[in-house]
């Protein structure tokens, strides 16, 4: 079955689309993080112009997180203050982001920079989290449930002013932390097309310090309304949302999440992040080497913006 | 098979005016060249996966029939990749002032070196004549260069033709010819030029106009993103909400 879609002006497969959506949804659902990271690379592949899949990725991402943190929200696993906190730097980069995007767009290089930022972000940490998890696991099979080392660590983070306390997250940190993650994460909604939630979930554990069990619920919070910034202004400004796309990949991304959250609940913490991993890492490498060979055709066109 | 029938249709709207066209060729001798598409109107709605248009005319004598089908022209910037630090990046471009979104060509017989180059270059017939002027003054060699990439680029995408289609003498007078338009064809307005070449030169010429454009749906949802683009982005914001809600309730019932 074709559907025309009216922005990205492609006629595609929309069994393709739902498919896309619920393998994607599967493994957001399953990792926890919002799968932007795929399912934006899958839609240009697909021949969704890059802008459009930006896009129309962030109105799409709204909704798959608004139906993620449902679950996270009954069993009290989100950490509002927290998330607060991250909205405010979240919201100032995302109006950055959007900003940086329309000017990169007007220069032919925001193909470019969505592939670097994807192989380093990615690239950096699907590699961090890959060694942390594997040494917990064989940490795990040699001795158990042995000490997990120090629980604390103090390091130049915590000498931060502006200490707030977080008491769902038993936290007293300070205030400028989760704000400065936020806005990293609010760049990337932006200029990348995901929600950052591969970005978030491991600065949250590792450098808040954050109880894992809040980690998910309180990142997709946070996303819920970066993403929708983010996908308002493309489409006030650059006019790159395809609503009929982003319910096609909806309606398979949720009920795709459904499932992959009950799959989730049978992994165990390390092993779900080892896969998750593999999985960015593979996106990274993918694109790594496509920036590196020698493309078939060293030309390609657009239509002029600005007439 | 919704494709196969309106074809079918087509072709035999063509039959019917065909005949009639017949009669009115052995009228109406003073008009050299007589020729109509099958629609003037593409539609893109929901649904459309490209379609094709029969053209259909007449000749009052002998000759050699092109026929050329150029979409909306607007500027365009090619962008040649180059290899720095390693990596490829958009390096050098070229703007082209007016360049047709789609072309397409079809004529009775190879013209190229049956022509003079300076007829077809004048009617653009041809895909080595399209007409694309640079915006700023460079070296031919670059022009060159990149239109050739531009035109390979347009072909990948379909919207430029491969090869020189086939335009079918039925009999001494009558004429036809398919054009395709693929799903992605770019909408506004077309002009579909028909010429009559004898002896090396143009000797009478027709155009018909072509409109692509969006309907239905499709059109409503396109036209909602370009005037009203806030309230646009406020509801996809809001039917991702109401989506992504419905789905967490339903299934934390089930």
């Amino acid at each position: 079955m074709q559907v025309y879609l009216p922005i990205a002006e492609i006629s595609v497969n929309a069994l393709l689309l739902l498919g896309l959506g619920g393998l994607v949804g599967f493994l957001s659902g399953l990792f926890g993080v919002g799968g932007g990271f795929l399912m934006t690379p899958l839609l240009i592949f697909i021949g969704v112009p890059p802008a459009v899949a930006v896009g129309t990725q962030a109105n799409q991402l709204v909704g798959a997180s608004v139906s993620g943190v449902l679950a996270h929200w009954r069993k009290r696993n989100v950490d509002i203050k927290m998330g607060v906190f991250m909205l405010a730097g979240g919201g100032l980069g995302t109006v950055l982001g959007v900003w940086i995007f329309g000017r990169l767009q007007a220069l032919g290089q925001i193909d470019l920079v969505i592939s670097i930022t994807y192989v380093v972000f990615l690239g950096t940490v699907s590699s961090l989290m890959l060694t942390e998890s594997v040494r917990t696991m064989l940490r795990g099979r040699k001795a158990g449930a042995a000490s997990r080392g120090k629980l604390h660590h103090h390091t130049w983070l915590h000498g931060l002013p502006f200490k707030t306390r977080f008491n769902r997250s038993r936290l007293y940190i300070s205030g400028l932390l989760p704000v400065g993650i936020g806005f990293v994460g609010g760049l990337l909604v932006a200029i990348m097309g995901i929600g950052g939630g591969f970005l978030l979930v491991p600065a949250m554990i590792y450098l808040l310090g954050m109880p894992t069990a809040l980690v998910a619920g309180t990142s997709l919070f946070q996303i819920i309304f970066t993403t929708g910034i983010a996908a308002f202004l493309q489409a006030a400004s650059n006019r790159t949302v395809d609503i009929m796309l982003a319910l096609l990949l909806l309606v398979g991304g949720v009920i795709g999440a459904q499932f992959g959250t009950r799959a989730g609940a049978h992994l165990r913490g390390e092993q779900a992040r080892a896969l998750l991993a593999l999985m960015v890492l593979a996106v990274a490498v993918k694109l790594l080497v496509d920036l590196l060979v020698t493309p078939e055709d060293l030309y390609s066109f657009t239509a002029t913006v600005g007439s | 098979m919704k494709g196969r029938l309106r074809l079918r249709a087509a072709c035999a709207v063509a039959c019917a005016l065909l005949s009639g066209l017949c009669l009115w060729a052995g009228l109406a001798r003073a008009q050299s060249l007589v020729a109509d598409i099958s629609s003037h109107l593409i539609a893109i709605t929901t649904g459309f996966t490209g379609t094709d248009v029969v053209l259909f005319g007449a000749v009052d004598g002998p000759g050699d029939v092109a026929v050329v089908v150029q979409g909306p022209e607007g500027p365009v910037t090619v962008r040649r990749k180059d290899r720095v630090a390693g990596v490829w990046i958009n390096n050098d471009k070229l703007e082209f002032d007016k360049v047709p979104s789609f072309y397409g060509v079809a004529t009775s017989m190879p013209l190229e070196g049956v022509v003079a180059p300076a007829v077809l270059q004048r009617h653009e017939i041809g895909l080595d004549h399209v007409r694309m002027l640079p915006e700023m003054r460079v070296a031919a060699e670059k022009v060159s260069e990149f239109r050739a990439a531009l035109i390979r680029n347009k072909q990948r995408l379909g919207l430029y033709g491969t090869e020189v289609g086939q335009v079918l003498f039925l009999g001494q007078r009558l004429f036809r010819t398919t054009i395709y338009f693929p799903a992605n064809v770019p909408t506004g307005l077309y002009t579909v030029s028909v010429f009559l070449i004898r002896n090396g030169d143009v000797v009478s010429a027709q155009t018909t106009p072509l409109s692509v454009s969006k309907i239905g749906f499709s059109a409503d949802i396109f036209d909602f993103a370009q005037r009203r683009s806030m309230l646009y982005g406020l509801t996809g914001i809001a039917l991702a909400v109401a989506a992504g809600w419905l789905a967490g309730t339903v299934f934390r019932r089930s």
